[in-house]
């Protein structure tokens, strides 16, 4: 995978040069030396690592597999792939699909644009662009919770600050908008949530990698008498293809996996109306207590993550030849 | 020709400024109407029409949250396990880091690539072995519980991210050691760790981040208040007292008051933590 360097090199150099390495011979005392202590060193972190997360990624295929006994001792009945047939029979796992999508609809194509103008308006010597970029990061690193609730407060029907701006201010809206107590304008709330949260994201990512276009490649567009945004298209656009991609294939993963905004917004009421994939997972874990399903459930959306991120990998490829 | 230029580049940079500014309005506004509203007596925080300036100010939300709802005791819960995370997941990941940038043993590899591939694994599908697992083990309801796991949940992230910096350090320096007779704990500790600190500011303030903001897996583990860390808190107060926004809001200023202090004296680190994790990789 990764080249090694080093701790061989630096034992022939203890050895003042004398060189063993290259001709095949049976492990010294010394390479078994090395082998105990960098297996010493792996040991704590490795085993909490095993531990903590390989054994449960295993565990949640086997548990998606069984109607699960909550109770300890007592046996839990093997269904085969009977949860995963119940979630593809399941109207409201489909609802929760596509609420998830409806999701990634509003937050991704809008992080993208919004973070790739606010990275170009940036990209030049400006003033307090450091500033901006700050505040612009500020809701990136605010916590989850205390944002959701800001947003449902926001978003309140009678006295919160949308339906005033949009009602009492600007007359926009004949009535108050019941924002969080119906399908759609909930999920375009959690959406709007979404894209305020992210968008400083994939501005600072988009930023880096406009900074590290060479200036080389403008100048010499700009003295062929390319217009800013010709440069931009020609230049710019190629060159960050790939982090375009990269970006898109987060967001896309990270609206799948929205989950605190939705608990705490809507709790994927009214009437299950508003729940996404793992909002119904946690759900039929933690309320229904079914974890036989809830693993399915979340070992579906696993699926669905893995499969999407490796599609677009492959969309987003520069196609062969092209320069 | 060379005046219009100068026009047209100063009315592009106008443009600019104003639609930046425009953003930062948008970006701002949640967060000056939350602080505004944790200044507000109870009976004002839905009052129309709407006022960024509350006219009777009070601090008697933040009083009531720190003092009689117990977010002193949140607080510190917060804390102790942000970073006991922190420093565990620290030395955990700078130890395996250290053994798969400097070392080679059979298994490396596979090892190192089932970091890789359980860093793409979305953390929520894990939520329900593990409460298993933390049940069978007598951790739920309890701080060490959060420890364990959060620590467990960043030694991925972080040993990837430790492994490329100790790469780039020169091997020469540790030969120099090895000359001199070290050996390889010696050398992680007083060679290897002091030079990697940046990549280990970088890691410590993700973590510390990370621990202090989760929610969903205290809220599966911990049921009983005393063990509430800040962000459950919060959401479980505004659950029980749904009107209540002034209070929630003085505890979610609490809450959000030490990320903000951090971010701003560690931006550099936060921009190099994102670059690492996401343009070089």
């Amino acid at each position: 995978m990764l080249p090694t360097r080093s701790t061989h090199s630096s034992s022939s150099a203890r050895k003042g040069g004398a060189r063993t390495a290259g001709s095949p011979r049976p492990p010294s005392a010394r390479r078994r030396r090395e082998i105990l202590h960098a297996y010493l060193f792996l040991l704590p972190g490795f085993a909490l690592f095993a531990l903590t997360i390989l054994y449960p990624i295993v565990r949640a295929f086997q548990i998606s597999l069984f109607h699960w006994a909550i109770v300890p001792g007592t046996a839990s009945t093997f269904l085969g792939l009977q949860n995963y047939a119940h979630a593809l029979h399941d109207p409201i796992f489909w609802r929760a699909l596509a609420n998830s999508g409806f999701y990634m609809a509003i937050t991704v194509p809008s992080q993208i644009v919004l973070g790739l103008l606010a990275a170009v308006m940036l990209d030049a010597r400006m003033p307090a662009r450091a500033i901006f970029r700050t505040l612009y990061y500020l809701p990136v690193v605010t916590s989850w919770v205390v944002v959701s609730l800001v947003f449902r407060y926001l978003f309140i029907t009678e006295g919160g600050l949308v339906n005033w701006i949009l009602h009492d201010t600007l007359h926009l809206v004949p009535t108050n908008i019941n924002w969080l107590g119906a399908r759609w304008s909930a999920m375009v709330a959690l959406g709007i949530l979404g894209t305020w949260k992210g968008v400083g994201w994939s501005m600072v990512v988009f930023l880096a990698a406009l900074q590290g276009v060479p200036k080389a490649l403008h100048e010499a567009a700009a003295v062929d008498g390319a217009r800013a945004w010709d440069r931009f298209v020609a230049v710019s656009l190629p060159a960050i293809r790939p982090v375009v991609a990269f970006v898109t294939v987060l967001l896309v993963i990270g609206g799948f996996n929205v989950f605190i905004s939705v608990y705490l917004m809507t709790g994927g009421g009214p009437v299950d109306q508003t729940q996404v994939l793992l909002s119904y997972m946690y759900r039929q874990a933690f309320s229904f207590l079914d974890f036989g399903y809830g693993s399915a459930i979340s070992f579906l959306l696993t699926l669905i993550v893995f499969v999407i991120s490796l599609a677009q990998m492959r969309l987003f490829r520069r196609p062969a030849g092209a320069s | 020709m060379v005046v219009g230029d100068r026009n047209q580049r100063r009315a592009l940079m106008a443009l600019r400024l104003i639609l930046l500014t425009a953003g930062v309005v948008v970006m701002l506004l949640p967060f000056a109407y939350m602080v505004s509203t944790s200044f507000k007596p109870n009976a004002m925080v839905l009052e129309i029409p709407v006022k960024f300036f509350p006219q009777h100010p009070t601090v008697a939300n933040y009083v009531t949250a720190w003092t009689s709802n117990r977010f002193a005791r949140y607080f510190l819960n917060s804390v102790v396990v942000a970073i006991g995370t922190t420093l565990a997941a620290l030395l955990l990941s700078s130890m395996m880091a250290y053994a798969f940038a400097r070392f080679r043993f059979p298994g490396r590899s596979i090892l190192f690539g089932l970091i890789l591939i359980a860093l793409m694994v979305p953390t929520m599908m894990m939520l329900i072995p593990q409460f298993l697992l933390a049940r069978d083990l007598h951790l739920l309801n309890s701080l060490w519980g959060l420890v364990a796991f959060y620590t467990g949940g960043n030694l991925g992230f972080n040993t990837f991210l430790l492994h490329s910096f100790f790469q780039d350090i020169p091997s020469e320096l540790e030969e120099a050691m090895v000359v001199d007779g070290a050996g390889p704990w010696t050398r992680y500790w007083r060679l290897i760790l002091p030079l990697a600190r940046p990549a280990l500011a970088t890691a410590a303030i993700f973590t510390f981040l990370g621990a202090w903001d989760e929610f969903t897996w205290a809220l599966t583990i911990i049921n009983d208040p005393s063990k509430y860390t800040l962000p459950i808190a919060i959401a479980l107060f505004q659950g029980q007292h749904s009107t209540s926004w002034g209070l929630v809001f003085a505890a979610s200023v609490i809450a959000i008051a030490p990320v903000l202090v951090i971010f701003a004296i560690f931006q550099r680190q936060f921009v190099a933590g994102i670059a690492a994790g996401a343009v070089k990789a």
